[in-house]
């Protein structure tokens, strides 16, 4: 009971403060503001590189071309020796004999399908395929080599370099994001300290006073977490209506995707409440966390 | 039984003044004790050590039970509560009223809003300024406002009452009406009452003990002394 009292005063004073030191308050959650849209555009950012890293990494194949006079035989060899090796998604193994390929083909295009209508099973120069899934899409060149000495194959292709670049080249941007985010918050949490640091100083008597006539440190220290807690939540407003209204809006004009319909996007719901929440989540901890440690070096009166 | 017990305490600052040499002292619950002294005799350190905004360098401080001494910088509130303090700027909070600024103690150390209620009235009462509960500081004499201040010292039953020169912004007329307050508290509610001061008159006019400290040294302990020059 006594505690829920202090909590509701520490309510109190804490919504009191933050009003009638309006200027300093604006400050801080100018501040707040400000990073959390870096920090929320980071992390939608991030977000979507992990997307689109995972969807290449889905539609990566390797595309094994059996050599034309493989038997029967020599086909269900292959199958067997490529089960033997690891790194393959043994379930989403493919075989598509030539006529299969043919038959996809044709649907695909109107010129492939009147072309290709004269093809029989002799004349068709296509050829049996096994489409392979990877499951560590690192270790994809060391797959194709090891495929490659199977008998009876003749080309594996994965689509090479462009890939590997690609794949290489998500993963630095996203550990540029994470630091970036990183380093961020902890700046805001500096600048935080710094700005509450400010308002307390302005209350240093109030403190000194609380501390004569007898309040605990803990009685002292909940009014200014609290406002911390109002600060962080006042910051996110802006970052939070940002989030809400901008990344929908960005996903309608690029139609889902970046460039091309490969690298897509996230869709919005649920994906940007999920970034309310770590945005308010953040706001909070960091005006807590600033305003407890600024308020500290007042305690010792 | 004593309320206060000090034993060879000394006080030297971190600068290297030394501002108490060995003192030893007692004092009974329920007295009113004056402590008076030149300046740079050690009263203010004193005063500072029993409700312990400094530590001694040496020595043993026992105030109402607790060990000053060794008390911890976190608890340092369960002295305090035990204690009201009285300053000679008074300490008010400027953008509260009257009535929240003795609230003010209670608030913080959690008390219920209808105890509060009637307690501060009650203690606002007792120092005669019922009338002016929602005046704000800075529209009250320096009188009235020392009356707050104690006011808010009393709001909580203290076992002791600590005044550091409380008359020492007053005309004479305002120190004896505040002087009176206290010791009606004194009387009244048995509270000990402790006062630095260097106004000669009320030490005199009050005839209560006197404890004179000359260069961080006691040099006299009367029950019922006066303020001689030759003390000073």
């Amino acid at each position: 009971m006594k505690i829920l009292r202090m909590i509701g005063r520490g309510i109190r004073d804490a919504i009191k403060s933050v009003f009638r030191n309006f200027s300093l308050s604006l400050a801080s959650i100018s501040c707040i503001t400000i990073t959390l849209i870096i920090v929320a555009i980071s992390i939608i950012l991030s977000y979507n590189v992990t997307n689109f890293t995972k969807e290449i990494e889905k539609d990566l194949t390797i595309v094994v071309f059996v050599n034309n006079d493989a038997t029967e035989e020599d086909i269900q060899n292959i199958n067997l020796e490529l089960k033997k090796i690891e790194n393959i998604v043994q379930k989403e193994t493919i075989y598509k004999s030539k006529a299969d390929v043919k038959k996809e083909m044709q649907k695909e295009s109107e010129i492939f399908n009147s072309v290709m209508e004269e093809w029989n099973n002799e004349s068709n120069p296509l050829k049996d395929t096994f489409q392979i899934k990877v499951k560590n899409v690192e270790k994809i060149k060391d797959t194709a080599k090891k495929i490659e000495k199977i008998d009876k194959i003749s080309v594996v292709r994965y689509g090479e370099g462009m890939v590997d670049k690609l794949i290489s080249a998500f993963s630095s941007i996203q550990k540029v994001t994470y630091g970036a985010v990183i380093a961020l918050i902890l700046v805001t949490i500096f600048l935080i300290i710094n700005t509450i640091k400010l308002t307390i100083y302005s209350r240093k008597r109030e403190i000194s006073i609380m501390r004569l006539v007898g309040a605990s440190n803990f009685t002292i220290k909940i009014p200014f977490i609290i406002e911390g807690i109002i600060l962080g939540l006042l910051g996110s407003i802006v970052p939070v209506l940002i989030v809400i209204f901008g990344y929908p809006y960005l996903y309608r004009v690029m139609n889902g995707y970046v460039f091309t319909p490969l690298v897509t996007l996230i869709t919005p719901t649920p994906f940007i409440y999920t970034i309310v929440a770590i945005t308010i989540i953040i706001g909070i901890i960091v005006g807590m966390i600033g305003s407890s440690s600024a308020v500290r070096k007042y305690l010792k009166v | 039984m004593d309320i206060i017990r000090l034993k060879n305490v000394k006080k030297q600052y971190k600068n290297g003044t030394t501002a108490l040499y060995d003192l030893n002292l007692n004092i009974e619950k329920g007295s009113f004790v004056f402590i008076i002294g030149g300046s740079g005799s050690g009263k203010s350190t004193l005063m500072k050590l029993l409700y312990r905004e400094e530590k001694p360098t040496s020595g043993q401080i026992i105030v109402g039970g607790i060990n000053v001494a060794k008390l911890r910088n976190s608890k340092v509130y369960k002295l305090r509560r035990k204690l009201g303090i009285v300053f000679q700027d008074y300490r008010l909070l400027p953008k509260l009223t009257v009535y929240e600024n003795v609230a003010f103690a209670m608030e913080v150390i959690g008390a219920k809003k209808q105890e509060i209620r009637s307690k501060v009235l009650k203690s606002l009462e007792i120092v005669g300024l019922k009338s002016k509960i929602h005046n704000y500081p800075n529209q009250l004499s320096g009188g009235e406002q020392q009356r707050v201040a104690i006011a808010r010292a009393i709001v909580n039953n203290p076992k002791m009452l600590i005044c550091d020169e409380p008359t020492g912004n007053l005309d004479p007329e305002m120190s004896m009406e505040v002087m009176k307050i206290i010791e009606r508290i004194n009387e009244e509610w048995g509270t000990t009452v402790l006062v630095v001061t260097h106004d000669k008159e009320i030490v005199n006019k009050l005839k209560k003990q006197v404890v004179t400290l000359k260069d961080g040294r006691l040099v006299n302990n009367k029950a019922k002394g006066t303020y001689d020059n030759e003390n000073t």
